[in-house]
């Protein structure tokens, strides 16, 4: 139960943080956003008062109003959803991008990063438990592999299997021409042709590092005692391999887990301006290409939210599968 | 007494040195030799090769024809500019790479060494640092400004990216604390600030050196996904910049492979370099991924021959 109140007092802690760097960056930087953003707004159609006070909230105003009290106004809009209007997609809401723009990173990022997290970490156990063994002498490889820029890997896939050899789309999320979004058989197969490519990239380019932790770890569990006298005590290898050392060797991949979940994300944003895919990383980019400092703020936000979330979700998970670390707390 | 310390002294130097130093493999040859190369490449390279930003109208020759690797669509030297953005490209990580290591350290090792509320507010600081993504709040800060020096982009790099190393270094510096030995000199009444320079900091030189290559793989990558958004520093060459010139002229379409596929590469051998190079320091941090494997443990049984002919021998 302590460690639980730990935890959540910590991403309290973080969650304050990222909400107040997100109030200080606009404020700090040279530059007046809110007069570039309003009259970009007022070239599109008429500015609502709303929409001002909360352009005003998020990005500071330069009139008199203390700085503490510009950030209560700030904590207040944001409690209530909003997040102004975007540019970019004028006049559509920026609460409303980012929820239709959301569920495509989700997909492809957290499909991708688990897929890349479960493969690497099997193919580490195999490398670690037979070390010098054809998989053993893959980690090489697969670390070359994790030193390719996502988006380069990215490029060069579109350009052998994209361009070359048409065998994946180039570009997008669906079929815009001959599927519509609902829950049909054809809209499914259609995305998960479309997203075939990007997660691929993903996954290549960041499954060595699972591999290499993996089989780091195997190989100093299986030199612990224990794993002798379990097999001293004539456990079958594939017992000794899943039961004794795998088990132990994959909580540290468990906690990188989690922290790498800020690089993949990182990395997503640019494998989606390489592919075009709708999702929240070409919101950004988009955002930012506008001057869309609403949409960009707002952004920033629910991506730091998110995986301040995917965080918590992953140390509570450890705290059930390592008992050690309710125990010391 | 004084005679035999001395004689004791020079053994325990050399091992000293050997432990420090990796040993010499294979994978330690190829990472200091491919780093050495493009090191030499991006030092020298600039010098001999002509104006990267020339203009000829010979667009998208392919390599040969007096271009080593082809022009680009408005005829600038690919190898040319090749040769700048790779120094471009290390500067970005020497820069970024000497940043973090002053404050993982000062984070990591002076938080874990001071121990109380410092330790504290420090860990509290960094684990915050960790978990708040790096590139969307790089890309956010940058598009703020509209003139970026390459410096304002390394520094910024480097705030977003120290935190993970300075974890690293804490829990290492909170076990090397606890030590009988810094104990002993604590009691001995060693100031502190010996303490940790003398006492503690040699130990973490290997692990500090392979967060420092971390540093430098990280912020070349970093660096580069800025550049190909558009968002890097303005007027710098680096390999992003060439990747960005090269996605925004279409070589994709056109099939120039010889412009994307060179910088591209460039990076995944320094990153691939530089990692072997830590793979080796990893060894000399813990020494069980080196020492005695199941492999080598099976190979000192008998083959069955082996059993048969020494049965036979002793028969």
């Amino acid at each position: 139960m302590r460690y639980l109140g730990q935890k959540l007092a910590f991403y309290a802690v973080a969650c304050w943080a990222a909400l107040t760097l997100n109030f200080l960056i606009p404020r700090l930087m040279p530059g007046n956003p809110v007069d570039l953003m309003l009259s970009k707004l007022a070239t599109r159609g008429p500015v609502t008062p709303t929409t001002r006070a909360a352009i005003e909230a998020m990005l500071g105003t330069e009139s008199n109003v203390s700085l503490w009290r510009q950030y209560l106004t700030y904590l207040q809009q944001l409690g209530s959803g909003e997040l102004g209007t975007s540019i970019a997609y004028f006049p559509t809401p920026v609460s409303t991008v980012i929820g239709q723009t959301l569920p495509w990173t989700v997909g492809l990022i957290g499909l991708a990063a688990v897929m890349s997290f479960v493969i690497g970490v099997l193919l580490g156990r195999a490398a670690g438990w037979r070390r010098g063994s054809w998989v053993d002498n893959l980690i090489p490889f697969t670390t070359m592999l994790q030193s390719v820029p996502y988006f380069w890997l990215a490029l060069l896939l579109l350009f052998l299997l994209g361009s070359t050899w048409p065998v994946f789309p180039l570009s997008g999320g669906y079929d815009v021409y001959s599927v519509s979004p609902g829950f049909s058989l054809a809209f499914f197969q259609s995305v998960l042709y479309h997203g075939a490519l990007p997660a691929l990239t993903i996954v290549l380019s960041s499954i060595g590092g699972w591999m290499l932790g993996m089989r780091n770890m195997m190989v100093s569990t299986l030199s612990e005692d224990y794993i002798l006298t379990a097999e001293a005590k004539g456990l079958t290898p594939r017992r000794i391999r899943s039961r004794y050392a795998a088990r132990n060797a994959v909580l540290p991949s468990i906690s990188g887990f989690a922290i790498s979940l800020g690089f993949v994300v990182a990395g997503s944003i640019v494998t989606e301006a390489v592919f075009s895919y709708p999702g929240i990383g070409s919101a950004l980019l988009l955002a930012v290409g506008n001057n869309d400092y609403a949409l960009m703020q707002g952004v920033f936000l629910i991506i730091t939210l998110a995986v301040l979330g995917a965080n918590l979700l992953v140390d509570l998970l450890y705290g059930v599968i390592d008992p050690r670390t309710r125990a010391r707390s | 007494m004084a005679i035999t310390t001395s004689t004791s002294q020079l053994p325990t130097d050399a091992v000293r040195r050997r432990r420090i130093l990796p040993p010499m493999t294979l994978k330690l040859g190829i990472g200091l030799a491919l780093t050495g190369l493009i090191t030499l490449f991006g030092l020298i390279g600039p010098l001999l090769v002509g104006d990267p930003s020339a203009v000829r109208d010979l667009g998208l020759t392919p390599p040969g024809n007096g271009f080593i690797l082809g022009t680009t669509q408005t005829g600038q030297d690919v190898f040319a500019q090749l040769a700048h953005a790779t120094r471009g490209s290390l500067t970005i990580g020497v820069v970024v790479g000497a940043i973090t290591l002053v404050l993982s350290a000062f984070f990591g090792v002076v938080g874990a060494f001071v121990g109380g509320w410092v330790d504290e507010a420090f860990s509290l600081f960094t684990n915050v640092m960790l978990v708040i993504p790096g590139l969307p709040l790089v890309i956010v800060i940058s598009s703020y400004v509209p003139n970026k020096s390459v410096w304002l982009v390394a520094v910024v790099l480097a705030i977003t990216s120290w935190a993970g190393s300075a974890r690293v270094l804490r829990g290492f510096t909170l076990s090397v604390r606890s030590r009988d030995y810094v104990l002993a000199s604590r009691v001995s009444g060693e100031r502190r600030w010996r303490i940790l320079l003398v006492e503690i900091l040699p130990n973490l030189i290997p692990l500090l050196a392979s967060q420092v290559v971390f540093a430098v793989i990280f912020a070349i990558l970093g660096e580069a996904g800025l550049s190909f958004l558009g968002l890097g520093a303005s007027g710098s060459f680096t390999w992003g910049t060439m990747l960005f010139y090269a996605q925004n002229g279409l070589s994709l379409r056109l099939g120039a492979w010889w412009w994307f596929v060179p910088p591209g590469l460039a990076i995944a051998l320094f990153g691939a370099a530089l990692s072997l190079i830590n793979f080796s320091i990893d060894e000399i941090i813990n020494p069980k991924l080196r020492s005695q494997t199941r492999a080598d443990r099976k190979r000192w049984g008998m083959t069955r021959e082996q059993l048969k002919h020494a049965r036979e021998e002793t028969a």
